[in-house]
C-alpha cells in the first residue's frame, strides 16, 4: 500500500487548475475587499484571525460548506433524517428550511449498528439513567466513579485480553491527555505519517521529540529506530529515556488495516521500544470476533504495550479506553489530569458500551453480536468488490468497513456529495487540508445495519454519479465490468423474452 | 570540486602585469629619481597600446570582439561557472568517513541501549486506587459503598443532576436518537439538538454564536491553539488548570505566567512585554490574557474588573474560563464577566464546562461569530472528535432553562458559600484559601492546615484523616484533590468542599463544627 494512488497527469493538472482559479479569485476578492472596505479590526489589536489563516475558510470552504455539517434529526442508523438548509450564500450561515428527507447513511461510524435503539441495550441504558443519572458533576478520582464505570473497565479489559483498562468520556481526549502521561521530555515518539490529529495533539503536548515515519513503511521505521538509538537525543547526545511507536489499527482516511502489525511488534521487541496502538476504528469492526487489529494480524494483545480505542464507533456510545498492564493503568489513574479533574463518563453512555460488549462477546442476545460482526464483514467486502469492479479507485483493504473512493478533483468533490444527497445517499467528503491538494476523496462507512438492498441502492446511485463525474479511473477493470454487465443484461433480456 | 590549481598563478600573473603602472604612479610624489622620465615614457607607451586594443577597430573593441566571436568564450565561462555552482555540495561538508558509524557499531549501540520502563513505580494515592464507589444519587445525598452521605464533592451547584424533568428529557432523547452520535460534527454528527443547544447558550449568554465541544477538558485545549500561534503572546495566571496549560503548550505561543491573582505582577509583565516588543520592533501580534473566573485549583475568584481594565489599557484580548461560575455568579447566572460588570464582549473569548452547574458533560465556547465560527475548522477537539451524545445536549439545554429562571438557587449558593467561608475562617488551625472579600461568593472552598507539616505527604495524610473523621461522624463526603505531575505545579494538599443550593444553613454549620471538633481531637494524636 503506502501512499494513495497518484492521479494521472491530466487529472492532476485539472485539479491544480481548479485550485489555482479558486486561489486567484479569492485573492482578487480579498484585494478588492481590502481596498474598498475598511477593515473592521479593532485599533491597536492584531486581527483575531489573520487574513491568511482563514483564507481557505472564506474563499474555498464557504463555497461548498453545504456538503459538511449537515444536521440530522434522527439516530445515525442505516437510514437517517437529514434536515435541509438554504443554499450557499456567500459566507452567511446556512439556515434550516424546515424540510427534511430520509437518506441512506454511508457516513456514520455505526459499524455494528448500535447507533439505533436496540432491544437489549436501550432498556439497560434507560435503567442506568434512572439509577445513576446522566451527569455526576464530579471527577473519577473524587465521587464520579460508579459501579458502572468499574464494570465497564473490567469488561473492556476482558474483551481486549489485557490485564487492566481505564476509560475516558471522549476518544480524542484519551489520546490527547494520556500520551503526555506515558512519555515526556527526553523520550522519542515515532509516529506514522497518517496518524490521527488526537495522536498529534497528544504527542505535541507531551514535550517528547517526535519523528515521523512514512506511512506503513517498515524499512523507514527500522531506519529511524536504528539511527535514533545510535545518535541519542539531539544536542545533548544522551540516550533516549523511552521510545514509543504509535500506529493505528485502521487509518480512518485511508481505510487501510495496519497489516504490518506483526513486523512492528518484532521491531519494537528487537529495539526495546514501546508500542501504542490506536484502535479507534478497528475495535469491534475487524477480526474474527471483533477484537480489532491485533486479532486480524494474529498478534498477542499483550505484546502491544498500550492498547487504545474508542467507544464512538462500533459501540454507538462515546468515550475511549486505554488497556495494558496493571502497572500502566495504575500510573495513568494516578497521573492523568483527565482522570483526576475532568467530569466522569456519563453512566448511561458507559452502560451502552457494556451492553454492546456483552452482545459482541456473546454473553447475551443469542449470538446477535457475532452475527453483526459477520454481517459487517460481508457487507464491507461486497461493497468493496463492487466498487472496484465499477472501475472506481478505492483505497484500503478487504475486511475494512472504511472505503475512501478517490475523486481527485476538488470541483467534483462538492458535486459528488450534492448529487449523491439528491439521490438519497449521504456520503462524507474529505479534501484539502485533510488531504493533499489533488487527493480529494469521498469516504463510505459500511455498517452491519445495512441490508443487501440498501447497499445495492447505494451502489446504483454511486455508479450513476460516478459516470456523470467521469470518476472511473481504472480503465481496464471498467471494460471488464462493462462486458460482464452487458452479458448479464443480455441474459436478462433473453429471460424476459423467454 | 576544488578550485583549479592554476587559478592562483593566473591571478598572480595578472596582478604583476597591472602592478608596474600603479607602482609608477605611486612613485610620483616621492623624491624624483634619475630614471623617472623613462618610467613615465613606458607608462605612456603602455597606455597607448591599451588604447589601440580597445579603440574602434582594435582587437578588443566590443565590435571587434563580437566579430571575432570572442563573446562565446565569455559565455562559455559563465556557463561553466553556473555548472560549478550547481555542483557545489548543498550544505556543510559531509562527515568524514571515519566519523560515520558502521552498521556493526549501530547494532552494538542498539544492543547496549536500555530504555526506562514504560511507567515507573509510582507513589499511588489510595483514593485513586480504590475510589469511592457511588451506587446511586439521591438529591444532595450520595450513596457511596452502601453508605448514605451528604454530598459536598459534586459541583452540581443548583442541584439539577437529580431533576426529574431533565431525566425525562434524557429518556426521550435516548429513545429517539440513541446514545452516541457516531461521527464528528462535520460528518453527519450534527444533530438538531446540538444546534438548539448552541442557540440556547448564545441566547443565555447574550452572545452571537456558540460552539460546543463534547468534553470539558478538550475545550480550553482546543480554543487557545485555534487563536494563538508561535508569533503570539499568552499571559496567564499561574494557577490555571490543566486544560488551559495544555492549550498554551499546543498553541506554541510565548507563555508568560503571573503570580496567582496578583495584579501588580500582571501589570509588570504587560509592561515588560510592551517594552520588549518596542525594543525589537515586533510587528503587531495577538496577545491574550487567560484567567479562570473561579480557579479549579484554589477556589478563588479572579478580579475580572481589574484584569479587564489592564487588558484594555495594554490592548490584550481577554479569555475567561467560566466553568465554575456559569449559573453561580452574576444577576442572570452568566458568570463572572457579568458579575464584575464587564461590557458585552469585554471578554472576547468565553469558554466553560457544562459538567458543573449544568449537570451535563462537554464544554462550550461563546463569543462573536468570527470567534465561534473559526473554531469549526480550527478547533481540534471539535473537528476531530465525535460530537456530544444527543441526550447530554438536551439535558444541558433543559438545565440552561432551569438556570436562567433560578435566581433563588444562585442566592442560596452565594449565601451558603459566604456562611461556610465565614464559619470555617473562625476555626483555629484551619486556613480557608482566598481571604479577599470577593472570594466569599465562591462555592468551591479549599481548606488547608494552618500549621501544616513540612512534608506534603504528611499534610495530605493528616487532611485525609480529618476528612475520614467528618465522613464517619458527620456523614459528610469531602475530598482532597490530587494533582498530576504533568501539571505546572502542585498547589499542595487541601480539602475541597463544594457548597450547593441544596445545602441548608444547619448542614453547613454542622460541617464547620465537625471539622473543628475533628481537628481538635486528631491534633492531640499528631
Amino acid at each position: 500500500m503506502g501512499s494513495p494512488p497518484r492521479p494521472s497527469y491530466v487529472i492532476a493538472i485539472s485539479a491544480y487548475i481548479s485550485w489555482t482559479v479558486w486561489f486567484l479569485f479569492g485573492h482578487i476578492r480579498d484585494f478588492i475587499r481590502d481596498v474598498f472596505w475598511a477593515s473592521k479590526a479593532r485599533k491597536d489589536y492584531a486581527p483575531i484571525r489573520q487574513s491568511y489563516e482563514d483564507f481557505y475558510t472564506r474563499r474555498v470552504f464557504y463555497r461548498l460548506h453545504d456538503c459538511f455539517n449537515r444536521p440530522i434529526a434522527s439516530a445515525p442508523s442505516a437510514w437517517v433524517d437529514v434536515l435541509h438548509r438554504t443554499p450557499v450564500n456567500e459566507d452567511k450561515p446556512l439556515e434550516l428550511t424546515g424540510d427534511q428527507s430520509k437518506v441512506l447513511n454511508l457516513s456514520s461510524y455505526n459499524y455494528l449498528g448500535f447507533a439505533a435503539s436496540d432491544e437489549y441495550c436501550t432498556p439497560r441504558v434507560l435503567d442506568t439513567l434512572d439509577r445513576l443519572g446522566w451527569g455526576a458533576c464530579c471527577s473519577r478520582s473524587e465521587a464520579g466513579t460508579t459501579d458502572k464505570h468499574v464494570e465497564l473497565e473490567e469488561t473492556v479489559a476482558e474483551f481486549l485480553g489485557v490485564e487492566a483498562a481505564i476509560t475516558f468520556p471522549m476518544g480524542f481526549a484519551t489520546n490527547a491527555f494520556n500520551i503526555p502521561v506515558i512519555v515526556g521530555k527526553g523520550c522519542l515518539i515515532i509516529s506514522d505519517s497518517l496518524n490521527h490529529a488526537s495522536i498529534v495533539n497528544g504527542s505535541r503536548g507531551s514535550g517528547a521529540k517526535i519523528k515521523v515515519f512514512k506511512h506503513d513503511n517498515m524499512t523507514h521505521l527500522e531506519q529511524i529506530l536504528r539511527t535514533s538509538i545510535a545518535e541519542g537525543q539531539p544536542r545533548t547526545r544522551r540516550p533516549w529515556k523511552k521510545i514509543l511507536i504509535i500506529v493505528e489499527g485502521i487509518y480512518s482516511m485511508e481505510g487501510e488495516i495496519c497489516s504490518n502489525l506483526k513486523t512492528i511488534v518484532a521491531l519494537k521487541k528487537k529495539y526495546k521500544a514501546y508500542l501504542f496502538l490506536d484502535e479507534a476504528h478497528s475495535i469491534g469492526a475487524i477480526g474474527e470476533t471483533g477484537r480489532g487489529a491485533t486479532e486480524h494480524a494474529g498478534v498477542n494483545p499483550r505484546d502491544v504495550d498500550v492498547m487504545m480505542g474508542t467507544f464512538t464507533k462500533s459501540f454507538g456510545s462515546c468515550g475511549g479506553y486505554i488497556g495494558g498492564s496493571k502497572q500502566l493503568i495504575k500510573c495513568i489513574r494516578n497521573h492523568c489530569p483527565a482522570h483526576l479533574h475532568a467530569t466522569s463518563m456519563s453512566p448511561p453512555a458507559a452502560e451502552q458500551v457494556i451492553s454492546a460488549l456483552r452482545l459482541i462477546m456473546n454473553k447475551a442476545g443469542n449470538g446477535r453480536g457475532p452475527q453483526k460482526i459477520r454481517t459487517l464483514r460481508d457487507n464491507s467486502n461486497y461493497v468493496r468488490k463492487r466498487l472496484i469492479d465499477l472501475g472506481l479507485e478505492v483505497l484500503g483493504d478487504f475486511d475494512s468497513p472504511v472505503m475512501p473512493v478517490m475523486i481527485y478533483n476538488p470541483g467534483k468533490l462538492a458535486l459528488f456529495s450534492r448529487l449523491c444527497f439528491r439521490d438519497g445517499v449521504a456520503v462524507v467528503m474529505v479534501g484539502f487540508p485533510a488531504t493533499t491538494l489533488v487527493n480529494s476523496r469521498t469516504r463510505l462507512c459500511i455498517s452491519a445495519a445495512h441490508t443487501k438492498e440498501d447497499l445495492d441502492y447505494a451502489l446504483e446511485v454511486i455508479e450513476d454519479v460516478a459516470d456523470q463525474l467521469v470518476m472511473r479511473y481504472r480503465p481496464k477493470d471498467h471494460k471488464k465490468e462493462r462486458k460482464v454487465r452487458s452479458a448479464a443484461s443480455h441474459m436478462m433480456k433473453a429471460k424476459a423474452g423467454g | 570540486m576544488a578550485l583549479p590549481a592554476w587559478l592562483p598563478h593566473l591571478v598572480a600573473a595578472a596582478t604583476l602585469a597591472l602592478l608596474p603602472p600603479f607602482a609608477a604612479a605611486d612613485a610620483v610624489p616621492s623624491p624624483p629619481s634619475p630614471d623617472i622620465s623613462l618610467r613615465l615614457a613606458a607608462l605612456g607607451e603602455w597606455l597607448w597600446e591599451l588604447w589601440e586594443l580597445i579603440a574602434p577597430g582594435g582587437k578588443l573593441h566590443p565590435a571587434g570582439f563580437l566579430e571575432h566571436k570572442g563573446h562565446l568564450v565569455v559565455e562559455a565561462l559563465l556557463v561553466l561557472l553556473i555548472a560549478y555552482l550547481v555542483w557545489q555540495p548543498r550544505s556543510s561538508p559531509s562527515k568524514k568517513a571515519d566519523e560515520r558509524l558502521t552498521e556493526k557499531e549501530i547494532d552494538q549501540l542498539c544492543e547496549e541501549w536500555q530504555p526506562e520502563p514504560l511507567c515507573p513505580e509510582i507513589e499511588s494515592f489510595p483514593e485513586v486506587e480504590k475510589p469511592l464507589l457511588a451506587t446511586s444519587v439521591l438529591g444532595h445525598h450520595i450513596e457511596v459503598d452502601g453508605e448514605k452521605l451528604l454530598n459536598m464533592v459534586s459541583t452540581d451547584f443548583l442541584g439539577l443532576s437529580t431533576s426529574e424533568h431533565i431525566k425525562d428529557v434524557c429518556r426521550a432523547t435516548i429513545n429517539k436518537y440513541g446514545v452516541g452520535s457516531c461521527g464528528p460534527r462535520g460528518f453527519y454528527g450534527t444533530v438538531d439538538v446540538h444546534l438548539q443547544l448552541e442557540e440556547s447558550i448564545s441566547e443565555f449568554m447574550g452572545t452571537q454564536e456558540t460552539i460546543i465541544y463534547s468534553y470539558d477538558m478538550a475545550t480550553a485545549a482546543s480554543v487557545l491553539p485555534a487563536f494563538a500561534n508561535a508569533k503570539d503572546v499568552i499571559v496567564c495566571d499561574e494557577a490555571v488548570h490543566y486544560p488551559i496549560q495544555n492549550g498554551c503548550t499546543l498553541s506554541r505561543a510565548k507563555v508568560l505566567k503571573f503570580k496567582h491573582n496578583d495584579m501588580g505582577d500582571l501589570e509588570r509583565l504587560l509592561v515588560k512585554v510592551a517594552a520588549e516588543d518596542k525594543k525589537l520592533r515586533k510587528p503587531l501580534n495577538r496577545r491574550f490574557i487567560v484567567v479562570e473566573a473561579i480557579y479549579h485549583n484554589t477556589g478563588e475568584l479572579a478580579p475580572l474588573d481589574a484584569i479587564h481594565a489592564l487588558a484594555a489599557k495594554h490592548k490584550y484580548r481577554l479569555a475567561v474560563d467560566e466553568s465554575l461560575a456559569i449559573g453561580v455568579l452574576g444577576p442572570k447566572g452568566r458568570g463572572a464577566c457579568e458579575h464584575f460588570g464587564l461590557p458585552p464582549g469585554g471578554a472576547e473569548i468565553v469558554f466553560a464546562s457544562m459538567g458543573n452547574a449544568l449537570a451535563s458533560a462537554g464544554g462550550f465556547c461563546t463569543g462573536a461569530r468570527e470567534v465561534a465560527d473559526h473554531q469549526r475548522l480550527a478547533g481540534q477537539g471539535y473537528c476531530f472528535s465525535a460530537s456530544q451524545p444527543p441526550y447530554l445536549a438536551t439535558s444541558a439545554r433543559a438545565a440552561l432553562e432551569a438556570v436562567a429562571g433560578d435566581g433563588e438557587g444562585r442566592r442560596q449558593v452565594a449565601k451558603g458559600a459566604a456562611q461556610l467561608r465565614r464559619e470555617l475562617g473562625r476555626v483555629a488551625g484551619l486556613e480557608v484559601v482566598g481571604s479577599h472579600e470577593r472570594d466569599l461568593l465562591s462555592p468551591v472552598v479549599f481548606l488547608r492546615l494552618k500549621d501544616a507539616p513540612e512534608s506534603s505527604v504528611e499534610a495530605r495524610r493528616r487532611l485525609s484523616e480529618l476528612a475520614d473523621w467528618v465522613r464517619r461522624r458527620q456523614r459528610v463526603l469531602i475530598t482532597i484533590p490530587i494533582s498530576s505531575p504533568i501539571e505546572w505545579r502542585d498547589w499542595g494538599p487541601a480539602i475541597r468542599i463544594v457548597v450547593t443550593a441544596r445545602h441548608g444553613e444547619g448542614e453547613l454549620r454542622g460541617l464547620a463544627k465537625g471539622l473543628e471538633e475533628g481537628l481538635k481531637e486528631l491534633s492531640k494524636k499528631w
